[in-house]
This record gives C-alpha cells, structure tokens and sequence, in this order.
C-alpha cells in the first residue's frame, strides 16, 4: 500500500490545476453571519434522532416515569389553588381556580423546562461540539421541542380536568397550536440567548432559575390579567410573551370573556424578537463554541 | 471539477491562553479584566513592551500559516508530536471550528472521525445508538438502515443489540462506534487517532478497514502516533511542529523527519534518576547509562556489526536478590526489534545479588541493527519484582552503516530489521540421500 501516489512539489499541484467552486470554503467569518436555515433543514433528521434520544433517555431510568410530567403542573396547581385562590382570594376570571391556574400552567411549564434545558443544553453536549460538526442550533432547539411529549401528557390532564368541571371548549380551540407555537418561540428565543451565554459564562446556570421564578410571577398563571384595568396597559402587558400565551390558552380552552387582542399582538411581537435576535446572537457566538465550552 | 480534494493556503489558529486554562469564564472574571486592562496596558506601555500594551501576551498559535494541497483518492498522514497542531487542523478541516487567518476548500463531502463513539448514548441499546451515532456523523437513516446489518457484524456486537450500551465491555463498545464511523462513505474522510484505543485485535481490524477506505480511492486524512500505521495507510506525509508545516513529502521521508525531529541528540551517558519515561512504580534503582564500544570508550552512534557495551549504573539500598535486567530495542516506528534478558542468558543469571552503588554491564559483540535511530527501554528488578524500576525509550541508539559480514556490502533499509550471521555450504545432492 506504500507510496500510493507519487510526490511532485506542491508547486507541481497549484499549477496543474484550476480552480473550480469548491463544495465548502472555510475561512473566518466576520460579524453577523447568516442563520444557514438550508443547512438546518439538511440536518433535520439528525433533529428528530435527538428529540427521540431526549425523550427515550429521559425517563428511562425514573421509577414512576412520565408521570413527572403531570405531578410538576398539578401540585403548582394545588399549591396555587389553596393559598392564591383559596386563601388570598385572588378572582380567576369566573372559572374555577384549579382550572384557571392549571390551564395557564401547563404551557408555563412546558416554557419553563424547555427554556431551563435550552440554556444547559450546550453545555451539556460539550462532547458533541468538540468532536463533530453539524448546525449548532439543532442542540437548543431538539430540547425545547422533546418538552413538547411532556406538555401533552399534562394537557390530557387538563383534558380530563375541563370534563369534572364541566367545561366545554370553545370553537376557538383551534387557534391552540398557535398558542403553544407562541410559548415554544418563546422558549426557543430565550434558550438561545441563554445557551450561547452559557458557553461564555457559566453564571448563567445560576440565573435560569432566579428568571424562571420572576417570570412566573409576571406572567398572569396565579392572576388574571384583567385585573389591569387600563386596555393599553393591558396590552402592553404582552410584552412578556408568555403573556399572551397564558391568556391565549384560556381563551380557547375555557372561554374568557374576550379575545386578548391586543396582548397577543405585541405578545407575538416580542417572541418574534426574542428568536430572531438569539438566532443571530447564537450564530454569532457559534464559531467560539468547539474552542471554549 | 479537477483533480484536488483540498487545498489549504495560509491556515492559522489562534487560541488565547487565558481561555485555554479556564475554558470558560465568568462574569467575575470579566469584570475584573475589563477593570484591569487599562491600567496593564498603561503599564506595558510604560516598559515598552508592546505585546502586553496590546494584550497579545495570552495568544498562541495552534496552527500557523499552514498550505498544502490534497489530490482526489491519496492518503495523507498528519503527524507532529503532541501540541503540533494536528488535531486543530483536522478541526478546522472538518469544520468543528473556524480557521483565525487563511482558508480551506474542500472539493467532496467531508466525514470526520475525531473519536469512537461521538455522542453514544448509555442508556440506550446498540441499535438505538447505531442510529443516533449514524445521525450526528451525517447519515440518513435510510443509509443507517441498508447498513445496519454490515455494522452489527463488524462490531461483533449481534447478540446484544438490544442491550443498553451501558452493558457493553469498553471493547465492545468501541468496535460499534468505529463500526458505524467505519460505513460512513464520505468522498474526504478525516480520522484522528482513533486506534490509539482498543486492543490489538481491534486496531488491526480498524486498519484493515481503513485500508479498505483508502484502496477505494478515497481521499484520507489521517492522524495517528502509531507510525507502522500511518506507513502502511499514507503515501504521502505531512509534519507539524509548534503549529507549522515542516515537511510535506513521502510517508517514509516524513517519518524520519518526524523522529528526528526535535528529539534530543543521542548521548553516550544518560542520566536515569529523573527520567521522564519512567513508567514503573516501584523504587527507582537505574542511574545511568553508559554506550561503550569494545575499547571502553563511550560513543552516541554505533556501527552495524561493531561491539556494543551497554552499562547501567544501579544504586539499590535494598539488596536485590537475583537482579533482572532488561533491555529493548524499537525501531523509529515504535516496532520492538528484539529484547535482552539478563535472566535468559548463562552470563547473566549468574550475577550476584547487588546492593549499594553498583554496575552491571551486557555486551553485544556484533550489533545486528541496520543504520537508523532505535530508542532503547530499560528494566531492572529482582527475580521477585523483575520490573521494580522501568523507563519506556530511555535513550535514543543511533546505528550507521557498517560491514557487518566482513564482505565488503553495506545494508541498506530493504534489508529487513536485523542482520544474522549465517554459514553456507554446497554439496552434491546425492551426498545428502545416502
């Protein structure tokens, strides 16, 4: 097998050949770069392999597996039943407390496990990045949407909890994809920032949690938002997108008197926003990922 | 579309050491540079020193202003010692990260394979894995499913593909990821040192199908220490040294420039107190060595055929009881050539127990070695503990050519390893069937 080829001088190689398009040149890249959503879309598979990993991997080794799922948005429930609603006597827009806080619940959870495990994600697959190339952002965005099992499981709950409460849903639960589209934008646009912070500076693990839980609490789960009485106060509220998915969620599910218009706008706004500018951020951040996680 | 599968002009990597150290940083840490580096900088400027004014002092150059061009189908060996700038090349090329200055092309879909088993899963069963794995290295899944079967059977692993890898001995679950690794069919495959792990058996399997790879004329970049591999696969190498190309030539020139390279001159005395390559755990008892030729006198570079006295100095508080030396000799690739035993010979089981400060000295009379740099391993020990003290490549033993059947012929490299005596005679035939 030894000397396969013969060695002319490399000067020999340059001249003999012409350039023709290579299939990839790699050189540095400068500021913004594009988000190379075709090369995402080659990859796709490799998106569904992770999401099925996360899935299959997560509960393998849990004694009462998915139930977890359902037990984390219930108890918040219950939790929030008997002091908010119970104790503290906080209104809930005519609709029984259990199910007014839970239907708010189970998208926030769903937000809030997606954004958690978006923001360790790359971190969490170090191995990974320093040892093979593909999109970065397929990492972030197969654990925001492996969430999305979980999300279902507690939703049958609510399913379950409309039909004791005798709660029928509105027509417009239709336009409920659009709403957990809206809280997964959402996940996903926080979850980049944060997982491409997160490589930089490891403070970030100590932030998630502090975010999530200020972010529970200024979004409208425990309280409705009607009680801003002021409508362009109210919309404005939608700046915190998950805003507009909680109200969104009620709506549809349990028919709250009116559309929230105006929250969902801006609400869909700010998630835009939120995803399109991590999207840039993490693309920016990308090509120091495999050198410093 | 012409001929070349790559062509790499000017490449360089910077890395800054601070981030290399602590690889990753925190606000803190940010904080108090962003805080301090005026006031370094201002004193930098104030001794002149540029570097540290302008913040350069923390940069290295893992790669440094690298060209080469690769033809479609030749196979290529990188090698460099260790911080050569190897495996940041292959990164570059494989485009796990982005070159600081120059650029690469690359004419043909590239697979690179950076290490067995990138992203197995343990929980998860063979099967499962195959897929995941054949994922991320970039197969589709209707690829990963007309292979399947191909895979299970060069990994060995039929009986427990439905067993969590977990379950796997380390053996096996190398032999499935290189398996998968192995069915990737890039048109430029890059491989790191991957058969640095595994057992024998394994690597030269994995070898056998890399040659496989390479005889199908596919463009191969490979990166091993194991230079027996890398001269059977390559025809072509490449060397690197501190982040620069030094040699870009036939395997076998590259590899002798690669062994030459920065390594220390031969010595006629070492010194084996603090050697480095001590890989024993026992009480170091070796203290020098001395390379004599048949007069006495010490020498670094011997003659094929020449006598070869080697002395070690051995300085033991407890008295070793039926001492045990032994030596071994490896060729430039890393190949054992042949080993000396005191303990096999007549000679040497005969030396008496030794203690205190004391020399034991093991003379060859016709040095069968062709010409060519060979380092020497070293043990001493007691009958009880025969490798109580053990140094890998204590010393280098350059060899020149030399007459070593008295006739006039000087060996040259196709000779073989080593050189043996042998009588000859003729008769007729018929003598020998009465």
């Amino acid at each position: 097998m030894n000397q396969l080829t013969d060695t002319s001088s490399q000067s020999d190689y340059a001249n003999a050949i012409t350039d023709d398009a290579p299939l990839l040149t790699l050189r540095p890249s400068t500021g913004w770069v594009s988000l190379k959503l075709r090369e995402l879309w080659r990859f796709r598979e490799l998106l569904y392999f992770l999401i099925w990993r996360d899935i299959k991997v997560r509960y393998k080794q849990t004694v009462i597996g998915a139930a977890w799922a359902i037990i984390q948005p219930f108890m918040t429930m219950v939790v929030f039943s008997l002091f908010f609603g119970r104790l503290a006597g906080i209104p809930s827009d005519g609709l029984p407390y259990p199910i007014f806080s839970y239907a708010a619940l189970v998208p926030w959870t769903f937000f809030a496990a997606g954004l958690a495990n978006a923001s360790n994600s790359l971190v969490g697959s170090a191995n990974l990045i320093k040892k093979i190339y593909f999109p970065r952002l397929v990492i972030p965005i197969s654990t925001v949407l492996s969430g999305i099992i979980d999300f279902l499981l507690a939703f049958a709950v609510l399913l379950v909890m409309m039909v004791a409460f005798g709660i029928a849903p509105t027509a417009n639960v239709i336009f409920l994809p659009f709403f957990l589209l809206l809280a997964l934008i959402t996940a996903l646009g926080v979850g980049l920032w944060l997982s491409a912070m997160n490589v930089q500076f490891r403070d970030i693990r100590y932030v998630v949690p502090f975010l999530t839980q200020f972010w529970l609490f200024a979004t409208p789960i425990a309280y409705p938002s009607s009680l801003i009485r002021n409508e362009t106060l109210r919309a404005l509220y939608g700046i915190n997108p998950m805003a507009g998915v909680v109200e969104g969620f009620r709506w549809a599910l349990l028919g709250t008197e009116t559309a929230p218009s105006g929250i969902l706008i801006i609400s869909s706004l700010a998630a835009v926003l939120l995803l399109v500018s991590g999207a840039f951020y993490f693309r920016r951040m990308e090509k120091t990922f495999a050198d410093v996680v | 579309m012409g001929d070349i599968a790559l062509r790499v002009e000017g490449l360089g990597k910077q890395y800054r050491i601070g981030k290399a150290e602590a690889a990753y940083r925190t606000f803190r840490d940010v904080l108090a540079d962003t805080l301090s580096a005026p006031f370094r900088r201002a004193v930098g400027l104030l001794r002149g020193n540029a570097a540290a004014a302008n913040n350069l002092s923390e940069v290295i150059w893992a790669l440094r202003d690298v060209s080469f061009t690769v033809k479609k189908g030749e196979v290529v060996g990188i090698i460099g010692r260790n911080g050569a700038g190897k495996s940041t090349l292959l990164k570059i090329l494989s485009s796990i990260t982005e070159p600081t200055t120059g650029e690469a092309k690359l004419y043909g879909r590239v697979g690179a394979l950076l290490e067995v088993g990138t992203g197995f899963h343990p929980e998860l069963t063979g099967r499962e894995n195959i897929y995941l794995n054949g994922a991320i290295l970039g197969m589709s899944r209707a690829e990963i499913r007309r292979k399947f079967d191909e895979i299970v059977a060069f990994a060995e692993v039929e009986k427990f593909i439905d067993t969590p890898v977990k379950h796997y001995s380390s053996g096996m679950g190398l032999r499935l990821g290189f398996a998968v690794a192995a069915h990737l069919e890039p048109e430029i495959l890059i491989v790191d040192e991957v058969l640095a792990v595994g057992d024998s058996a394994f690597q030269r399997k994995c070898l056998g199908k890399m040659g496989e790879v390479a005889g199908e004329g596919r463009t191969v970049l490979f990166v091993s220490h194991n230079m027996a591999a890398v001269q059977n696969l390559c025809g072509r190498g490449i060397v690197l040294e501190s982040g620069r190309l030094i040699v870009d030539a036939l395997v076998n020139i590259a590899i002798e420039a690669y062994t030459l390279q920065g390594s220390l001159p031969s010595q006629a005395e070492i010194d084996l107190h603090q050697h480095p390559n001590r890989v024993s755990k026992g009480t170091p008892i070796l203290a020098r060595a001395r390379l004599m030729n048949a007069e006495g006198i010490l020498k670094n570079a011997f003659i094929t055929g020449d006598t070869l006295i080697l002395e070690f100095h051995i300085n033991t508080v407890q008295l070793l009881k039926r001492p045990i030396i032994g030596i071994g000799f490896a060729d430039s690739s890393g190949t054992r050539i042949f080993n000396l035993v005191s303990a096999y010979t007549k000679t040497g089981s005969s030396v008496p127990d030794l203690q205190g400060n004391c020399a034991i000295c093991c003379r060859i009379d016709q040095l069968p070695l062709l010409p060519g740099r060979y380092s020497v391993s070293v043990s001493a020990g007691s009958q009880a503990e025969p490798l109580q003290d053990a140094i890998e490549d204590a010393f280098f033993l350059d060899v020149e050519a030399g007459d070593f059947f008295k006739t006039g012929n000087l060996p040259s490299v196709n000779w073989g390893k080593v050189l043996v005596q042998s009588e000859w005679e003729s008769y007729e035939w018929e003598r020998r069937s009465v």
